[in-house]
Formats: C-alpha cells, sequence, structure tokens
C-alpha cells in the first residue's frame, strides 16, 4: 500500500451518507461491472451482515446499483440509481443472506450482460470507501483495485501461466502480483495478474488466441 | 512515523505555512506538481463550499427521516439578527450542519476526514475567511496545514470512528480545522499546534453510538458543536495560550484511550445513545 497522502484525508469527494456504506458501495458494483466486462442487463445483489442490517439509511443498494451501472461514488444521480438501473434495462433483485465467514460490509452479485455472459462477485468494503474482490465466480481472489488488472479463465493445463507471462513480458508489461486458483485439478482455472502497466487491446487479442483460454477479461483501477 | 512537530520545525526552518510544507511534501511523495496538487485541493473546497451552500436552503430529509432541515434553522435565526453567540460562531453552527446535512441526504461531500465528519472544515473555514476576507488560495493552502494534521493523527492513531470511537473522527476533524483556522488567520506553526491539541483534548474519549447505526444521530449535530470547540481552540491559541501536553503525545492519549474503548462504542451501534430506549424504538421503525 503507498504511504497515505493529503488525498486520503481531505478526499474522497463522494456523495454521502457513508465511506464504507456508501461510496465504497458504489466502488464495489463498479468493480463487479468491470469483472462482468459488459452492460449488465440483472443483477441479483445478497447483502451481508452491516450492509443488510444498516444498508437501507445509507443508501447501500442505491449505491451498489449505481456502481453497476458505471457511476462513480461522487456521482449526483446515486440517489436515482434504481431509475437509472430501469431506464438502461437493468433488473434488480436484492435480498440478506449469510455469505459465510467474510467481512461485515460484504455483498455478492450474481450478474448477467447484455452479451449474455454471468458472473458472481463477491465483494467487502472495508473501511474508507477501501474495498476487497474476495471471490469471482467459485475462486477466491483478493483484488483491491489499484491496479490494472487481468482475469483470466482457462482450462487448468500445464504451461498456460508461462505462456501468459511470455505474452505480458514481450509487450513490457510488468507483473505487480499474480495468483493462480483452480476447482480441480486439470479442470477450470482462474488466473489474476495486477500489473504496473494498462495492457492495450493488441496483447488481449494475443492472449485471446490461447486455445485454452475461456474468457479474458481487462479490469482498470478504479480512480 | 510522521509528528506534527516536524512540520512545525520544518515550517520553522524554511519560514514557510505549514500547508505550503505539506504541499511540498506530497509533490515529491505523490510525483505531481505543485500546481496539480494545488488544483486538486481546490477542487476540493469548492466542493466543500457548494455543500453549504446546498445545506443551508435544504428542508428536506434523510432517507431514514431522522435528519433535515436544522441549518436552515439556524441561518434564519442568524440572518435575522437573532442570534445568541454572535453571526461568527451561529455561521459556523449553521454551516458545520448544512454539510452534515448534505451527507445524510446522499448528497455530495468532501470526506474531511471521513464522511461523518465532512461539517467541521467547511464550516470553520468559510467562517475564517470571512472573518478577514482571506483569498481563496490562501484557504486551499490552509487545507493543506488540516491535511498535515491528519496524515499524523492517521498514522499515531486512527481516524475512524470504528477503531477510535468518535474522538478519532469528530475530534480529529476539529484539531485539523482549528489549526487550518489558525494558519489562515496569520498564526505561527507552533500556535496551529497549540489550537490543535487543544480542541482535541475536548473531544478525548468520546465514543461512536449513531442511532440504527446511521451516520445522523448524534453526527450531524457533533460537526457543529465541532466546528464551535475548533474555533475556541484557534481563538485561544492565537492569544498565546498554550497547551500543557504537546500534540503528539495529546495524539497518542487518542490513540490509547480508542483502545481501550469496548467494541460496543465504536460504530456497532450497541452502546451509548445508540442502546437508549428510543433509539431501539427508532431502530425498529426503520428496520
Amino acid at each position: 500500500m503507498a504511504r497515505i497522502n493529503v488525498f486520503d484525508i481531505l478526499g474522497p469527494v463522494m456523495v454521502g451518507p457513508s465511506s464504507s456504506h456508501t461510496a465504497g458501495a458504489v466502488r464495489l458494483g463498479l468493480m463487479a461491472r468491470k469483472i462482468l466486462g459488459d452492460e449488465p442487463r440483472e443483477a441479483k445483489i445478497i447483502l451481508h451482515g452491516s450492509f443488510a442490517e444498516t444498508g437501507k439509511g445509507h443508501g447501500t443498494d442505491l449505491a451498489l446499483v449505481a456502481g453497476l451501472l458505471g457511476m462513480l461514488p461522487d456521482d449526483e444521480r446515486i440517489p436515482q440509481a434504481m431509475d437509472v438501473a430501469a431506464a438502461k434495462g437493468l433488473k434488480t433483485a436484492f435480498s440478506a443472506g449469510d455469505l459465510g465467514d467474510v467481512h461485515p460490509n460484504s455483498v455478492r452479485f450474481d450478474l448477467k450482460g447484455a452479451a449474455g455472459y454471468e458472473v458472481t462477485v463477491l465483494g467487502s468494503s472495508i473501511g474508507g470507501g477501501q474495498i476487497e474482490i474476495r471471490g469471482i465466480d467459485e475462486f477466491p481472489v483478493m483484488l483491491r483495485g489499484d491496479y490494472p488488472t487481468l482475469v483470466l479463465l482457462h482450462q487448468d493445463l500445464p504451461g498456460v501461466v508461462a505462456q501468459v507471462t511470455a505474452i505480458l513480458a514481450a509487450a513490457q508489461i510488468n507483473i505487480a502480483e499474480m495468483r493462480v486458483s483452480r476447482e480441480k485439478k486439470g479442470t477450470v482455472a482462474l488466473t489474476v495478474v495486477e500489473m504496473d502497466q494498462n495492457i492495450d487491446p493488441a496483447v488481449m487479442a494475443l492472449l485471446g488466441k490461447m486455445p485454452v483460454l475461456k474468457r479474458a477479461m481487462t479490469v482498470d483501477p478504479l480512480v | 512515523m510522521r509528528a506534527y512537530m516536524d512540520l512545525v520545525q520544518a515550517a520553522n526552518q524554511q519560514k514557510k505555512k505549514i500547508g505550503r510544507v505539506v504541499l511540498q511534501e506530497q509533490v515529491s511523495e505523490l510525483e505531481k506538481t505543485a500546481e496539480e496538487l494545488f488544483e486538486r485541493m481546490r477542487a476540493n473546497l469548492r466542493v466543500m463550499y457548494q455543500a453549504v451552500e446546498t445545506g443551508l436552503k435544504k428542508k428536506e430529509h434523510s432517507l431514514s427521516g431522522l435528519s433535515g432541515g436544522d441549518a436552515a434553522k439556524v441561518e434564519q435565526r442568524r440572518l435575522g439578527g437573532q442570534s445568541l453567540v454572535g453571526d461568527r460562531l451561529s455561521g459556523a453552527i449553521a454551516r458545520a450542519l448544512a454539510v452534515a446535512e448534505v451527507n445524510a441526504g446522499m448528497g455530495k461531500i468532501v470526506a474531511a476526514p471521513t464522511a461523518g465528519s465532512c461539517g467541521v472544515l467547511p464550516g470553520v473555514l468559510l467562517t475564517v475567511q470571512e472573518s478577514g476576507n482571506y483569498p481563496e488560495e490562501e484557504v486551499v493552502l490552509a487545507l493543506f496545514t488540516a491535511a498535515g494534521l491528519g496524515m499524523a493523527v492517521a498514522e499515531r492513531a486512527t481516524l475512524a470512528g470504528a477503531e477510535g470511537g468518535c474522538q478519532a473522527e469528530i475530534g480529529s476533524a476539529a484539531a485539523m480545522a482549528a489549526a487550518a483556522a489558525v494558519e489562515l488567520a496569520g498564526g505561527t506553526p507552533e500556535e496551529t499546534a497549540h489550537a490543535a491539541a487543544i480542541t482535541m483534548k475536548s473531544f478525548l474519549g468520546l465514543v461512536c453510538d449513531p442511532v440504527a447505526g446511521l451516520v445522523e444521530v448524534p453526527c450531524i449535530k457533533r460537526n457543529a458543536t465541532a466546528a464551535v470547540l475548533a474555533l475556541t481552540g484557534a481563538e485561544m491559541a492565537l492569544a498565546g495560550v498554550k497547551s500543557a501536553i504537546p500534540l503528539d503525545e495529546v495524539i497518542d492519549t487518542m490513540a490509547l484511550i480508542g483502545r481501550q474503548l469496548p467494541c460496543s462504542l465504536r460504530e456497532t451501534a450497541q452502546g451509548g445513545l445508540a442502546a437508549t430506549p428510543t433509539a431501539r424504538k427508532i431502530q425498529l421503525t426503520l428496520s
């Protein structure tokens, strides 16, 4: 983590009332949207812990939907997020649930996009507007939105990691952190690569040519 | 670890304001030009002042219905020339309330240092700015002073109510506002430290007990009382009154007290005002 700076103290500029339950919730929605990589059409949203208990008064539901629609935490349309969702054709359904051993401010999104992609994203708002994505589909991950990030869903076969890193190295992209997780040996694996540089479409196209790849998504850092 | 007294020392050595020293330090830390950082802080100040303006006119209530319209009441009485405490303090009270009400109503604010304490700095700074007719640039610089103190508090203690109670949020906001007010009003670097120390000492032990877990009761009105205490601390320091306990030791004490607070008094809405019969009733009507 970078050393604290003046804009961590006087900031963020945000729509209230709560940095964790409102601003952080917007950022969680935004990260989920980026991970879906598509315009969301359906969102089942499960609120856990304090999000479920005090979310209504903090506008957590509005904030999560605002993020799914691509709004930032300082967007003054956040209070009208439900109307904007209706206008944009995003259907939402909220429920309260126990997401297990997670942070008290946690949420799970089951998303379906315009192109038919589906993804499940689990995330937590850990205070001061900071967030962590802790799950993508059935895979545990840890994303904070600090770096440009590559999310790859692929078959669990030897050499995949080497191919990915070779393509990134050829493009002069430095890897900050990389994690591979899988359901069980030889099935589907998820690779998350946090990078120092942005990845351009040409490199994405190269990665897309890998036969073992099921899906590749880029997630730009949160502002 | 950052110490506020290091900033005071650097300011004295370089014969500069603390705000200027903080800005310069951030230029190397963030690898941006001083102009870029200054303009970003100016944008923050304008959001703060816009929130004051919006909040003073606001009659609507928050989502919960617990708050709203109080800033306008105080402002009306002030404009009617009826203020008990005088124009300046009454203005600070109304403005701090205004911004905190905008926050509760899902309006746009600057967390300073948190959303729950966002009204203190705008309330104090706008009031001091008017008192001396200071140009906007001076106020922006005072925000860097406030942020310099906030960074020291964040490193030595905490700014989160969930960790340190309300003293960490409103107490820190008030100390930051006091230091910024002194610098804006032409005080010395030492005087900014005394103002902040005197102010923070008045908040030691203050618990975080939000009714129904919402950033409204008692948070909104505490923004107003904190703005007045910040101006009180600034007034004393500008007159040469000194804090017997140095600022950094006061900050360390705040951290220690925060750790001694039981969990029920740290933003969990399980103790304090949140556990009163009335608060329980409110919570039931909201769920």
